[in-house]
């Protein structure tokens, strides 16, 4: 079937096997590799993409439920070469080990503060715990969205 | 993880859905907010021939004052039942209980009415609506029927629902001024509850719902006439898992699902000011 959806400002429109998660028409369609798949079963968030402005697991979602819809990635965080502040956070937060789970982390966190602006810490803790990070760096993530948040 | 081969069709109302569903029988299934379903198609424990997706069907979608009930209907998001005011004001416990299903990501796309058709018995929802004496509303080429809550969940993932029709509401009664508790007991947000508790008390009036104690969700009946008979919450608890037959796996043994059931159902009532 043929799948349209605009992904960054971009309109993509790819044939593709009905059964097609949107993790993999991000990835395999459209060649955007920043998007992760980590543990495949809805569990780790490490693909993690906001459809219509929120927080969505893409490896649970068919690419046909998006038809139409808009996505933002990874990749369409950063304008003209500058980062966006929750990246930058990341970055000055050493909020990152080895980066697997980072996109994922930062766009749940992204989708957090546009649902609770000036989270408590607590608040953070439960809104991430979708996401999970195996180099046990959820320390350095919370600073990092806590230190977005009071940009 | 790739689900088998199936064709997908979307659908723009209720009808067509039906339509569908008539044409496909049990070939087919309904794909909603797919948080369920997808999960199980992935692990090729489903194969579903045709999806049909309902997930579009805006008319499907709404919190509504109904008069003596709360009419939720089927398609709508786990995170609007969440923090919608009606229910917080109307019914906290439904509320309380979407706000702990999966983790934020699963809330945006997970739907109530797909959750309850699934009928796990190891799922949130499932067990307040049967604590609440929910009722749901199915439609099908013969038209409309309401189904109770206690003979809607009928065995291991299996429903009231025939395979010619579409679950459209949920209605839970208003219960203003209820204290309500829901104690879940897991590992990780985004895992099945080992053992969930879902209670209200509202003067002499409760309910209590049970999670993951069987292969269906259940209610405490136990539970609950001991407190409408003067019991205290810790000796009305010690009747939880009573006449269950708890599931065993890798989480926990069916003894100590049953030893969980006890204290949390005690931690759910003592909250509830039982």
């Amino acid at each position: 079937m043929k799948v349209s959806m605009t992904i960054n400002g971009q309109v993509q429109s790819h044939e593709v096997e009905d059964r097609t998660l949107l993790v993999h028409y991000i990835r395999e369609a459209c060649g955007l590799t920043g998007t992760n798949v980590g543990c495949d079963t809805s569990s780790c968030g490490a693909c993690t993409v906001h459809l219509n402005g929120e927080s969505v697991k893409s490896c649970t979602v068919l690419a046909a439920q998006a038809d139409g819809e808009a996505v933002t990635t990874i990749e369409g965080l950063a304008k003209d070469g500058v980062m966006h502040p929750m990246q930058q956070a990341f970055q000055e937060n050493h909020g990152l080990q080895c980066g697997y789970c980072t996109p994922g982390m930062v766009m749940a966190a992204i989708g957090l503060l546009n649902e609770i602006p000036n989270p408590t810490e607590q608040e953070v803790r439960i809104g991430l715990e979708g996401n999970l990070c195996r180099c046990t760096g959820y320390h350095n993530i919370v600073k990092s969205v806590l230190a977005a948040a009071a940009k | 993880m790739i689900p088998a081969a199936f064709d997908y069709v979307r659908v723009d109302s209720a009808d067509a859905a039906i339509a569908q569903l008539a044409q496909h029988g049990d070939d087919a299934k309904i794909l909603a907010g797919g948080h369920s379903l997808l999960p199980l198609m992935k692990l090729r424990l489903a194969s579903p021939a045709k999806l049909i997706d309902v997930g579009r069907v805006k008319d499907l979608s709404y919190i509504r004052d109904a008069g003596d009930h709360i009419a939720i209907g089927a398609l709508t998001r786990h995170r609007d039942v969440e923090i919608s005011d009606l229910l917080k004001a109307q019914n906290p416990l439904l509320s309380t209980v979407a706000g702990h299903v999966g983790d934020n990501q699963v809330r945006h796309r997970g739907t109530i009415g797909g959750s309850i058709a699934h009928g796990d018995g190891a799922s949130d929802l499932p067990a307040a609506v049967l604590a609440l004496g929910g009722t749901m509303v199915v439609r099908g080429p013969k038209g409309e029927r309401t189904i109770a809550a206690s003979d809607f969940f009928q065995g291991f993932l299996t429903t009231a629902i025939a395979a010619d029709e579409l679950l459209t509401e949920i209605r839970v009664p208003k219960i203003a001024g209820a204290k309500v508790s829901y104690q879940k007991f897991n590992r990780r947000a985004q895992d099945w509850a080992i053992v969930g508790v879902a209670a209200w008390k509202s003067g002499s009036a409760s309910g209590v719902g049970l999670v993951n104690m069987d292969s269906v969700p259940v209610r405490a009946s136990a539970v609950e006439s001991a407190l409408a008979g003067g019991a205290s919450a810790t000796d009305a608890a010690a009747h939880a898992s009573d006449g269950l037959t708890p599931p065993s796996d890798l989480n926990a043994s069916a003894e100590f699902r049953s030893h969980l059931a006890r204290v949390l159902t005690r931690r759910a009532l003592e909250a509830c000011g039982a």
